[in-house]
């Protein structure tokens, strides 16, 4: 084995082999939708997106990503808070729950919210008799998205919070501030990087999820059908400019969220 | 206790609501409702021939992308970490290459494989022809999980190789250790953990893909149907208590991984072998 990797050519047959394999699995993949996208001229694209149930796809997968990102950076942040600070009973045990969305595969995750609000369960049913609609509506879309991006936050705040200085908010503590103020002088500034990135993260996690959403949305046309189950159905009727032109939108969206991410991340490191 | 604050008891009981709401009860439901029926329809559900095809397709996936996405992985976070041959500006575009599919819904993943390599393609033709299609096949749902599943083993590596510097190993080689050696004995030591994480990681991502995979298989029962595309297949039929036998073996095999990666940590936070 030695000799073999000294040898120049073999050497050389590896490091093409690894540049080929990133640029057949991940370049020349992406490279290809937006190709797809644009090939039959940008007139053809931008009525693609402007197709009404495309644009509505778009629109709402941004709408309720936004509202799940909120949800998941308020309770995210008061989990990772409590888990730091708080000793309590099974503090450890729903600290290891909290990485389960993304160790669950998808499908399943959009089973339990069927199973647990669906039509059939007592939940659903109360929620119908009063009027209000969680499955096969936007709620459950929320819901979703909410549960496969929840570790994120989470994940994001907490070493903040370990290297986080205590000293800080015990001199606030002691120079008088009331908690209320010690909590968004001190407190927030500490977590408040942790919750941009890993709510950005969320957000275009959300943007992307098909597999929980799909079973629990009912994926009604300009109602309830967002744009990864969009991209879906354009596939599957066989139209593959449409599904690109929707395709493209979406991951320049996400695209540009990771690279801020990145940006930010770097910038703190730098610091 | 008794000097526990208000707010604080507030603030515990508000985090144990958000996880029983959203990830304890579901979990339970999934559970209760499996065995709703009995353990025998469970069972029945799970050796009907296409449940059995299903599970053997699912392995086969894990096993081929596991093995190709830690080879791959370990050999591109090395070569992130401490490739002179490529400059450092390429390095460092790579590295956020590898971040891309990340950001890319599993569903375009899917679709990018079916628009470069399906049957309407030059390349998808010619390789449909000497007898390897890709789409709707075999082939072709592995390298849509391996897309997916690109980033996970090569962001486990690289921050310990970048921590771990490149002192010891350049010690070795000056010792007149040959690379092949040096691997072995002293980056592999250090790496270790790190690609067990991985491994870990790529198990649990590749057992659980659907949206990729409901892409470019087609969705064929007994042929190229999956455990995670039979869930979806079932609940589309309203066979929901089928699907939800499948679901608790999807689950319970993701709980245990979960279950094994807080062991390995506690493991490797015992022995302190710092990596």
């Amino acid at each position: 084995m030695n000799t073999l990797l000294q040898r120049r050519d073999v050497k050389w047959g590896f490091r093409s082999t690894l540049i080929l394999y990133t640029l057949l699995l991940i370049i020349l993949p992406i490279a290809g939708i937006y190709v797809q996208s644009f090939s039959g001229g940008v007139p053809v694209f931008i009525e693609s997106i402007f197709e009404p149930l495309a644009w509505k796809s778009i629109w709402l997968t941004f709408r309720l990503s936004l509202i799940a990102t909120a949800i998941n950076i308020v309770i995210g942040t008061m989990a990772a808070w409590v888990l730091h600070r708080y000793r309590f009973p099974g503090r450890t045990l729903l600290n290891s729950l909290v990485d389960l969305p993304f160790a669950l595969p998808t499908a399943v995750g959009g089973l339990m919210i069927l199973l647990l609000l669906g039509p059939n369960s007592w939940i659903g049913s109360l929620a119908h008799a009063a009027g209000i609609r969680i499955v096969f509506a936007e709620p459950a879309i929320v819901i979703a998205m909410v549960f496969v991006t929840f570790p994120f936050v989470i994940r994001a705040v907490q070493p903040l919070l370990e290297e986080a200085d205590r000293t800080q908010e015990e001199a606030a503590h002691t120079l008088g501030a009331s908690k209320l103020r010690t909590f968004f002088k001190v407190l927030l500034p500490q977590m408040g990087p942790g919750m941009i990135s890993g709510g950005m993260l969320a957000f275009s996690r959300a943007l992307a999820e098909f597999g929980a959403v799909v079973l629990v949305a009912g994926n009604i046309p300009g109602k309830t059908l967002i744009a990864s189950v969009f991209i879906f159905g354009e596939i599957e009727s066989d139209n593959p400019q449409g599904a690109a032109a929707v395709s493209v939108m979406l991951l320049t969206l996400s695209f540009l969220v990771l690279w801020i991410v990145n940006t930010l991340q770097s910038r703190r490191e730098e610091r | 206790m008794s000097k526990r604050s208000g707010t604080a008891r507030v603030l515990i009981v508000l985090t144990y609501a958000v996880f029983l709401l959203l990830l304890i009860i579901p979990l339970m439901q999934v559970v209760l409702s499996a065995m709703e029926h009995g353990v025998s329809s469970v069972l029945a559900s799970l050796t009907r021939p296409e449940a059995l095809h299903a599970m053997k397709m699912t392995l086969s996936v894990v096993v081929v992308v596991t093995l190709l996405n830690t080879m791959f992985g370990i050999f591109m976070a090395i070569t992130i970490v401490r490739g002179n041959w490529i400059g450092r500006s390429l390095r460092r575009w790579l590295n956020s290459i590898i971040d891309l599919p990340y950001a890319v819904s599993p569903v375009i993943g899917g679709f990018m494989i079916v628009l470069m390599l399906g049957p309407n393609t030059v390349v998808g033709t010619l390789l449909a022809d000497a007898g390897i299609p890709i789409v709707y096949a075999f082939p072709g749902m592995v390298l849509a999980t391996l897309f997916v599943t690109f980033p996970l083993m090569v962001r486990e590596v690289v921050p310990v190789l970048q921590e771990i510097g490149t002192q010891q190993e350049e010690a070795a080689s000056m010792l007149g250790a040959y690379q092949w050696t040096t691997f072995w004995r002293v980056t592999w030591p250090s790496i270790r953990w790190g690609v067990l994480y991985g491994v870990v990681l790529t198990v649990a991502r590749s057992l659980g893909e659907f949206g990729a995979v409901l892409v470019v298989s087609g969705n064929i029962m007994n042929k190229t149907q999956t455990m995670t595309t039979l869930v979806y297949q079932d609940v589309d039929n309203f066979n929901i208590a089928s699907a939800n036998s499948l679901a608790l073996v999807l689950a319970a095999g993701s709980i245990a991984l979960l279950l094994f990666m807080e062991w390995a940590k506690k493991r490797k936070g015992v022995h302190g072998d710092a990596h």
